[in-house]
Parts: C-alpha cells; structure tokens; sequence
C-alpha cells in the first residue's frame, strides 16, 4: 500500500503498451475491418445491381415473347388470309375455265348441230329426189330439177 | 489457506502486502533481528521493511504481473493484427475484432477529435485493466502459494492482482493525466490552456485566485479519482475474496458455505472487474476529449 518507484515504473510500461497498441495493433485491425466493411459494402451493391439488372433482363425477356407471339399471330393471319386469297383466285380462275370450255363446248356443238343440218340438207334434197324419183317412175333430170330441190332443201 | 500458526489478522495482512524490493539504509535492523551494515537493496521480509523502504521501492509482483499481462494482450492483438484478412474472421480475429470495435464505438461516441493515439490507448485500458482485474479470480491463494513453493520462502509477499494496488492505478493515471495536459497545451495553447484554469468558472479578474483554486482541484482530482476509483473497487474485491477464504480455517461447514461464497463473489466480480475496465477507458476518453474541446469550458 505504500506509494513507491512502481508508480512510476507502472507509468512508462504504460505508455509503452499503448505506444505498442498505437504502432502495431490498431492501425493493422482498423484498415483491415475497413477494408471488409468496404467489401461487404460494394458486395451488397454489386447484388443489388444485379437483381436490378435481373429484373430488367425478365422484363426486356416478357417483352420479347409478347412481341414474338404478336408477330406469330400476325404472320399467322396473314398466312390464312394469303390462303383465303389463293383459293379464291383458283376459285375464280376454275370458274373462268369452266366458263371457257362451256363456250367453246357450245360453239362447238353448235356448229355440229350446223354441220348436221346441212348434212341432213343434202341428204333430205337426194332423199326427196328419190322419192319423187320413185314417185313418177320415171328418171327425172338430176340437172333440170336439182335447183328446185336445192331451192326446197335450203327451205327445210 | 489460514494454516493455524498464522492468525486470521496476519493472513490478511499478509495477503495485503505487495513483494517490496528497495533500498534499506545503513544500520536498518531487519525484521529477523540482523543489522545492516551498509545500505542495501533487498527483498522486504516485513510490513514494516516495506514501509521504511520509502519510495525507492519496486513492488515486484505488481510490476511482474502487469507487465506480464500487458505482454500477453500485445502479443495476442498484434498476433490477430497481422494475420488479420478480410475474408470471414474466425477464432482469435473474430474475438480481437470484436472487442476492437466495441471500443472504437465508444471512442467514436465520446470522442469526436482527430487523434490516432485516443482509440488506441482506449484500447489498451480496456484490454489490459480487464486482464489485470481478472486476476482477482484466480482463487487468491494459489498463485502466493504456488510462488512460496518456488521460491522457498514460505513469508514471500506476493499480491497477483496489479490493480490493488495504488501504484499501478495511479500509475496509469498519471500516464493518462500527461497526456490530458499535453493535449490541453497542444490544442489550446499554454495561454488557452491557462486561461481555462484562470478565468473558469467566473470570468472576471478578481475571481482569478478563486477560479485557480477551483480549477486545480478540479484537475487534480481527475487522476487522482481516475485511480483511486478503480484500486478501490478491485480492492474491496480482493478484500472480500480474502475473508470469505477465511471461512476455510472454520471447518467443513463453514468450508464448504465459503466456497459457496466465493463462488458467487466471484461471479458477481465478473461484472464488477469487466466495469471498472470499462470506466477507466470511457473516463480517459472523456478527459481526452475535454483536452481536445477548444471552445467548450468544462
């Protein structure tokens, strides 16, 4: 209990050790601990980036798909519509070919029907000759008569 | 252990007593009856050895003990400082770090100065007044014992705990009492620092010897408080563990109530120890701030 030299003594082993504290301890410990807080820091940061950057990228992605599906549909309906087209412009074109061999058929039998007739003409002239041939029994002239059968088939 | 030659007075005595080695003057009769015949440096062999040696004494186990104890705390936190990574801290790093920024929380509080020396002697306070106040638990008996048997001397004062005794505190308090007046002259000036003391609490010339009166004993009791606050605690804390050790000498029943006791007490000095540390740090930090306040007048 008696007040001495260790006062003293306890004094300047004091201030060593906060000396030693001061040089070596301290200065390593902070900066280091600084340096982590800075890392955890930037690391927080760095993740909050990269969720902004996520979100983004989900949504630039949402966007992408919807305007892939619009254009889908799009293409799609101009597909049918393309369809719808081309069958009515075969619909059409069967229609006018139809319609060509129709007229060509009729024109055609018409003139069939022509040809017959004068057919049937001739013969109808060299059957009534015939008959009128028969009819008088006796041979009429082919040349004197021939105008007037001619004359009564183009009647007929 | 009160063994039964040794009266219950005489091992409280005994375990008050700091390992003294100082100067005895020529013609000193020692206490086993020889007479010195020149002065001579030595070991004292009694309360009143100790006390003739006046102030060129070292107490020994004081000095061994903090020193010691200061060693291991500069050792243990340079050792975490230099491996220190800034990758996940682990074991030793974890526990340095820990306490390192439970201080530097404190300091930044208190102290809003630019000064790189505060944080670090905060630290150290801390740190090493815990360590040296941990002593008180070791059971106060073995570590004197245990130095009786080493050294063969079955008389060795030998006091474990440096914070019960005076010298190491006020020690320390005067190292921290510097330092408040060094900063004080540094940031304020000597005039500043003088006018502080002059002119403080009342701001008029005639006050002046008042003021300087009021002012000193202001500033003289900081330190002095500063040190004694602590020595008192440990050393109510010290005495305590010494009576109830007491109980020991009082047979089973009493043995085994003391153990009890000194159970409790010693949990209860856990908080007492790990405080005083504390309030030793967050004083010198409040007295380093004053010393860094220009403006303000405290």
């Amino acid at each position: 209990m008696n007040i001495n030299l260790t006062l003293i003594g306890q004094t300047i082993s004091f201030a060593f050790f906060v000396w030693f504290c001061m040089k070596f301890v301290w200065p390593a410990l902070m900066s280091i601990m600084e340096e982590r807080e800075k890392k955890i820091a930037d690391g927080l940061e760095a993740a909050d980036r990269a969720d902004k950057d996520l979100e983004l990228a989900q949504k630039k992605a949402t966007a992408q798909l919807r305007e892939a599906k619009e254009e889908a549909a799009a293409i799609i309906e101009q597909a049918n519509k393309r369809a719808n087209q081309i069958v009515e412009e075969a619909k059409d074109q069967a229609v006018a070919e139809g319609n060509r061999l129709k007229a060509a058929a009729e024109a055609q039998i018409e003139q069939e029907v022509n040809r017959a007739k004068e057919e049937l003409r001739g013969k109808v002239a060299v059957l009534a000759l015939a008959g009128a041939e028969k009819v008088l029994g006796a041979s009429i002239d082919e040349n004197a008569n021939s105008e007037l059968v001619n004359q009564l088939a183009a009647e007929l | 252990m009160a063994s039964e030659e040794l009266t219950q007075t005489g091992y409280i005595q005994h375990h008050l007593q700091n390992m003294a080695y100082g100067k005895l003057p020529a013609g000193y009769e020692r206490a086993d009856g020889t007479v010195l015949q020149e002065a001579t440096w030595t070991l004292a062999h009694s309360y009143q050895e100790a006390a003739d040696m006046g102030f060129w004494a070292v107490h020994l186990d004081t000095l061994g003990w903090s020193i010691g104890l200061g060693l291991i705390f500069s050792f243990l936190f340079s050792k975490a400082a230099k491996s220190a990574t800034t990758g996940v801290p682990s074991g030793l790093q974890s526990f340095v770090e820990m306490i390192v920024e439970f201080v530097d929380g404190v300091v930044k509080d208190t102290f809003h100065h630019t000064n790189k020396l505060v944080a670090p002697m905060a630290l150290t306070i801390f740190v090493w007044v815990f360590l040296m106040n941990l002593m008180d638990l070791v059971p106060i008996d073995w570590l004197p014992l245990g130095a009786q048997v080493v050294s063969g001397d079955p008389h060795l004062f030998f006091k474990v705990v440096p914070t019960t005794d005076p010298n190491a505190t006020l020690g320390m308090a005067i190292g921290v009492f510097l330092l408040m007046i060094g900063f004080s002259i540094k940031n304020k000036g000597f005039g500043g620092f003088m006018r502080e003391l002059a002119l403080h609490p009342f701001n008029h010339p005639v006050m002046i010897p008042f003021n300087l009166f009021l002012e000193l004993v202001g500033l003289i009791a900081k330190p002095i408080s500063l040190g004694l606050r602590l020595f008192g605690n440990l050393y109510a804390g010290e005495m305590i563990f010494i009576l109830i050790a007491l109980l020991y000498s009082g047979g089973l029943v009493l043995g085994v109530f003391g153990a009890g006791l000194q159970w409790m007490w010693a949990v209860f000095h856990i908080l007492v120890i790990t405080l005083q540390a504390f309030v030793f740090m967050v004083l010198t930090t409040v007295y380093m701030a004053m010393a860094h306040d220009v403006d303000e007048h405290h």
